[in-house]
């Protein structure tokens, strides 16, 4: 069946299986690796990308749910590494072996997009399907709140 | 199947020092540079080696005639930074332009020397090796810029990326000297510079992945793309030593994008590396390959290991520590102290098996050629898969060539090649470049498990409530039943947290008690001392309470007045100090007892149950690290006990890179408050009875601490370890608040099973 992803503002025409989930879809066909596998069952958030702007997880979303719509990764957050997030995680040196972490800040702009100016009880309760086995979670707390007071918002 | 072109693991130390933006030392690192070209195109590597030319002195520095410097990371950067840290060590010799420098990760290959990451001697193994490499390369560029200048070299200076000649203000750059070096002989006797010199070495060094990391463009094992390849996806026997009897594929085959259902070896005892065995489905992508792993028809007979079950030997471990086992400490009489003994205190502690849980599950890819085979993989131990791939492919070693990717965690999972071995096997099979994707229920049913454990600890005490004896027995299957067939634990284990423990206790009997192994172990992160410091440092802080002292003065009257504690007094032959030795790092009592107290200055220990409040203490020496942890521990809303705020101070010795110190000692924090309070791996029928983060259950944002405070309270003398020391401290500073807590004291890890957390 053919679906039409439009991913970080271009189209992939795919003749793919439509329950095929998103995460498989993004890295086998559309070739972005960008979005990770941890767990494959809405448990660990590394899969998750924006669907018109909503935080998903793209391993149980299949992919004919996506269908005409915009989809954002990791790679499409910012043209240049530039969101606040991304900034803040550099300068806080958040990541450790970073496998999570495009997850944590895909979920974090979502947050920020909706809530300019989380506070700590905010962020652990939009981040609580996000875990991290290296044990970053205070750096990104304090990551986050760093994005929001420089404005936070993608764009 | 399209998709990004492979990239090589390089990344630059490129400019753009915002210094007042980040705070750390080298500003942030800049962009990654563009994608390179396939690493397979030998026309692009021989394009690259020409344009290459320039100073070559050894394998690690490459010095280009414009001007940029090349440095070599051979060890796996796995969060720890290691690639943010060694390479420093190179460029701070040189007099090197960070801005300049670009990190090149070595495939795996012996004359690397020791590429095994893990067992925290990172730094401590290479710290002055990678300096020699970066100041023989110095020495002739300086030699070369004397020659030219007809003056003698030790009138230059090398720094900012240039030789300088001060007297006459001379000066010329790295790249202008770099071809004339390399025709100059390569110095014998190697000068390193005064430590003063090293600019970077010792700060906050920034991260030189951070940048790929959260744009998306950094590059684990599963993200490596080859063009015509296919995805793996292997049903393991469920029991380790198992076998499939018989199977169905035509199920497998009838789903679409399934290319091949190929059986795979049994493996025969000792497992060791080789892996498991099983069918694999071969796939044009991941979700096919999924699909027709769940159509597979498999009928598996259990072998030697289908009874294992957690309850049951729970039971044999604690029959095993009942009786007396092989002495392995010993000094005065326990027995007799103990019969003397006003009154004695006894307490049995039980550690379950645990998963590494790794948050990227193993992958690998590779590609096979016919007489030779490349492999792309996430592995700590790229020597030990090259080896691995060559035995099990019947390949010369030199015919194997493995890159390393960034690995997403490695705990010690990832030393073991068994996934590697997959990926090779796979390729050969079917002709095809094969990626071997484990599921998170792959990597927490089919680990290398830390092992479980039990021991039972015994003091007497006189009628002052001295401690005047000290009985330790432990039992554990050993990770040498990985590789063997043994049910004894060797001096590597049992040096940490037995041997080693500085007891000022007049009589001291440790003993090992044999403990077969069912299943695969493994190392993961501090290894043994995981529950050797958890049983050690809880029961002394419950001598404290049997006798109504500070859990504090208790601590440090055991470990006793500042001193070397000497083989003689631990009452052991030799002690294998990881590797290192005694007179270099010696057990320093001093170094115990600082870390002690400034973890409880900074606490407010004598306020310790102030605000609803109840804090725990612990000290642990390992990996040559020195670190004592408090846990501060509340009532939560919901009748939960919460950990509120955490306090680590750490004597690692000299450091490269303070910045990841301090990150690993927070992560340790969290690593190890997961496994205390919810980890545990079970097995029943020989099968282990979780299978993802639903019931292996990992610390998350909502319980995590509201703060943890990380403290290096010292860092001069010889380098030791830091990946893994963080850890064991925190299991039973946490056990010791709860108990100040609630009264209740924990034996039996994780807490989850006698306390609502
Ligand atoms: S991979 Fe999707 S939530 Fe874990
Ligand atoms: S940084 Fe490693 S899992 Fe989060």
């Amino acid at each position: 069946m053919t679906i039409t992803l439009h991913v970080n503002g271009k189209p992939h025409v795919l003749d793919i299986d439509p329950q095929m989930p998103l995460l498989w879809a993004l890295r086998d066909h559309v070739g972005l690796t960008g979005t990770k596998y941890g767990c494959g069952q809405a448990l660990c958030g590394a899969c998750v990308v924006h669907l018109d702007g909503e935080a998903v997880r793209a391993c149980v979303t299949p992919v004919r749910r996506a269908d005409g719509r915009a989809v954002t990764t990791i790679e499409g957050l910012s043209p240049d590494g530039s969101h606040p997030l991304q900034k803040a995680w550099v300068e806080l040196a958040v990541p450790q072996c970073g496998f999570c972490q495009a997850g944590q800040i895909m979920t974090a702009a979502a947050l920020l997009a909706k809530n300019p100016s989380p506070s700590d009880a905010d962020i652990d309760t939009s981040l609580a399907g996000n875990l991290c086995r290296c044990g970053t979670y205070l750096r990104i707390r304090t990551a986050v709140k760093q994005a929001a007071a420089a404005g936070g918002k993608e764009k | 199947m399209s998709g990004p072109p492979i990239r090589l693991l390089r990344r630059s130390f490129l400019a753009g020092l915002g210094g007042a933006l980040s705070g750390l030392a080298l500003g942030s690192f800049a962009r990654a540079e563009p994608a390179l070209p396939p690493a397979v195109d030998p026309a692009a590597k021989a394009a690259a080696e020409a344009e290459g030319a320039g100073l070559r002195p050894n394998l690690f520095v490459h010095v280009t005639p414009n001007g940029g410097v090349q440095i070599v990371c051979a060890r796996s950067e796995m969060g720890q930074g290691v690639r943010s840290s060694l390479p420093v060590l190179i460029a701070d010799e040189l007099g090197a332009d960070m801005s300049r420098v670009e990190v090149v990760q070595a495939p795996g290959d012996p004359a690397y020397g020791d590429q095994n990451t893990d067992g925290s001697h990172s730094v401590r193994g290479f710290y002055d090796a990678l300096r020699k490499l970066g100041a023989c390369a110095r020495m002739m560029l300086i030699a070369a810029a004397a020659k030219q200048w007809k003056v003698a070299p030790n009138t230059c200076t090398a720094h900012d990326h240039a030789v300088h000649h001060e007297a006459s203000g001379r000066s010329l750059g790295f790249g202008e000297l770099a071809i004339a070096a390399s025709k100059l002989p390569v110095p014998k006797d190697i000068l390193l510079r005064p430590k003063a010199e090293l600019l970077h070495v010792g700060k906050d060094l920034p991260l030189l992945d951070g940048p790929a990391i959260v744009d998306g463009s950094a590059a684990y094992g599963a993200d490596i793309v080859l063009p015509g390849m296919r995805t793996a996806i292997v049903a393991r026997p469920p029991v380790v030593g198992g076998r499939a009897t018989a199977h169905d594929a035509t199920g497998a085959l009838a789903v679409p994008g399934v290319r091949a259902v190929v059986p795979l070896p049994a493996p025969t005892p000792p497992f060791a590396f080789q892996p498991l065995g099983g069918i694999a489905v071969v796939a044009d992508d991941t979700w096919s390959a999924m699909r027709g792993r769940a159509q597979l028809e498999i009928t598996w007979a259990a072998g030697a290991n289908g009874e294992y079950d957690s309850e049951t030997y729970r039971k044999t471990l604690l029959a095993a520590v009942g009786l007396p086992g092989v002495v392995v400490r010993e000094v005065g009489d326990v027995g007799a102290a103990m019969a003397g003994a006003a009154r004695r205190v006894e307490a049995v502690y039980h550690v379950p098996h645990l998963a590494h849980a790794t948050m990227e599950p193993p992958a690998a890819v590779a590609q096979f050629h016919g007489q030779s085979c490349e492999v792309w993989a996430s592995t700590q131990n790229p020597q030990a898969a090259r080896t691995s791939v060559a035995k099990a492919l019947g390949l010369d070693e030199e015919n194997v060539t493995v890159h390393v990717t960034l690995l997403g965690g490695g705990f010690g999972r990832k030393s073991k090649p068994d996934y590697v071995v997959e990926a090779a096997l796979l390729a050969k099979a079917t002709g095809a470049p094969v990626r071997v994707q484990w599921t998170r229920e792959d990597d927490i049913q089919h680990d290398y498990y830390h092992t479980v454990s039990t021991q039972r600890l015994v003091a007497g005490l006189d009628a002052q409530g001295k401690v005047v004896a000290w009985e330790h027995r432990t039992a554990f299957p050993p990770i040498g039943s990985t590789f063997s067939d043994t049910a004894l634990s060797a001096p590597g284990e049992l040096q940490q947290g037995v041997l080693d423990v500085p007891l000022a206790i007049a009589n001291v009997r440790a003993e090992n008690c044999e403990a077969r192994a069912h299943t695969r172990i493994g190392w993961l992160r501090s290894v043994a001392n995981i529950y050797h410091a958890f049983a050690v440092q809880s029961f002394i802080a419950e001598i404290a309470a049997a006798r109504s002292r500070d859990p504090r003065d208790t601590l440090l009257e055991i470990v006793g007045p500042p001193r070397i504690v000497t083989l003689k007094e631990l009452g052991v032959e030799s002690l294998p100090n990881y590797g290192q030795s005694l007179d270099e790092h010696p057990i320093d009592t001093a170094r115990h007892r600082r870390v002690i107290e400034r973890v409880t200055e900074l606490a407010d220990w004598d306020n310790r149950q102030k605000n609803g409040r109840a804090l725990g203490l612990a000290v642990h020496r390992s990996f040559l690290t020195y670190v004592a942890v408090v846990v501060s521990v509340v009532h939560g809303p919901d009748g939960k006990i919460r950990v509120d705020e955490v306090w680590s101070c750490l004597d690692a010795g000299t450091l490269v890179n303070r910045e990841r110190v301090h990150s690993q000692f927070e992560g340790a924090v969290i690593f190890a408050l997961s496994h205390a309070l919810y980890g545990e791996i079970t097995m029943q029928q020989g099968a282990t009875v979780q299978s993802n983060f639903r019931d292996f259950r990992l610390m998350r944002f909502p319980d995590a601490p509201r703060a943890i405070h990380v403290e290096i309270v010292a860092d001069d003398g010889p380098s030791c370890g830091v990946g893994e020391p963080g850890v064991p401290p925190v299991a039973p500073a946490l056990a010791n608040a709860i108990f100040a807590l609630t009264g209740q004291r924990v034996r039996d890890l994780p807490i989850a099973r006698s306390l609502k957390v």
